[in-house]
């Protein structure tokens, strides 16, 4: 067995940045989709820490650390404006949202 | 023990991945949100692994704790039961698919070619909460007042969104 390198954890973080976009694209409950967003995020945060680590820089480490501060009032925000949403169409479903479509 | 380590929490993150978006049992949110929190723990474990052990704290306090558990309560707040019986249009599904497959296989391709990693020193670098802090507080001060103030708005924010008469 090799011993564990930076490639194996970037090839971790792609594929799981690109499950966290195959979510955005094929589901259609935008809380679901969310949660994907999330997913790519932490696929990012994989891969900074792993930068990090193996080029012995810390820098990316703190990164991470804002980038994880940002996810956070990023996702209050936007379940506010998604339970706003609800209260107005009652819907959590991008299909029924189509007010600027026509 | 650090590869076998690493190769279960690994398959653990993807395997808990897939469940969050394509579970063949169920379509409830509440069920993405629960896997998306094991998600978040074994990717925590792979931090342990990268010797980030601050982060590694700060990933289950702050998204496996707040971040999930205000998923979980929009989840329960909004009653979603007929969001589940809506079928995903396979054409739809197969282009996704595709999307996101063609994507990682550029990634994957370019992280072969590119040999990136090779000829590094040997790591040593500790992601003690020592290290970081005095990193923090010294070349990181103005952005860490900063992100306070991202903190206020984004809370100031959520407030406004949820007042009842939005205009």
């Amino acid at each position: 067995m090799t011993p564990v390198g930076l490639q194996h954890y970037l090839v971790v973080s792609v594929l799981l940045f690109c499950l966290g976009l195959l979510g955005v694209l094929v589901r259609r409950n935008v809380l679901v989709i969310y949660m994907s967003l999330e997913l790519m995020l932490n696929a990012a945060n994989l891969a900074l820490v792993a930068f990090s680590r193996f080029n012995n820089n810390l820098n990316g480490q703190l990164i991470v650390f804002f980038i994880i501060t940002v996810a956070a009032s990023e996702v209050a925000v936007g379940l506010a404006l998604i339970v706003a949403l609800y209260r107005r169409r009652h819907t959590t479903h991008v299909e029924d949202m189509t007010a600027l479509k026509n | 023990m650090q590869a076998c380590l690493f190769y279960l929490f690994a398959a653990l993150t993807l395997l808990c991945g897939v469940l969050v978006i394509a579970n063949p049992f169920t379509r409830n949110p509440v069920t993405s949100a629960m896997f998306l929190v094991l998600t978040i723990v074994s990717m925590a474990g792979l931090f342990v692994l990268l010797h980030a052990f601050f982060l590694a704290a700060v990933q289950i306090l702050v998204y496996a704790g707040a971040v999930m558990v205000l998923f979980l309560f929009v989840i329960m707040l909004l009653d979603l039961k007929e969001e589940q019986s809506r079928k995903i249009k396979a054409g739809a599904g197969l282009l996704g698919v595709a999307a996101a497959g063609g994507i990682a296989l550029i990634m994957l391709a370019v992280i072969r070619r590119s040999e990136v990693g090779g000829g590094l020193a040997a790591p040593s670098v500790e992601g003690s909460t020592l290290d970081l802090g005095k990193k923090l507080f010294t070349d990181y001060a103005l952005p860490f007042e900063l992100i306070s103030l991202v903190l206020l708005v984004a809370m100031i924010g959520t407030v406004l969104l949820s007042k009842k008469d939005l205009k």
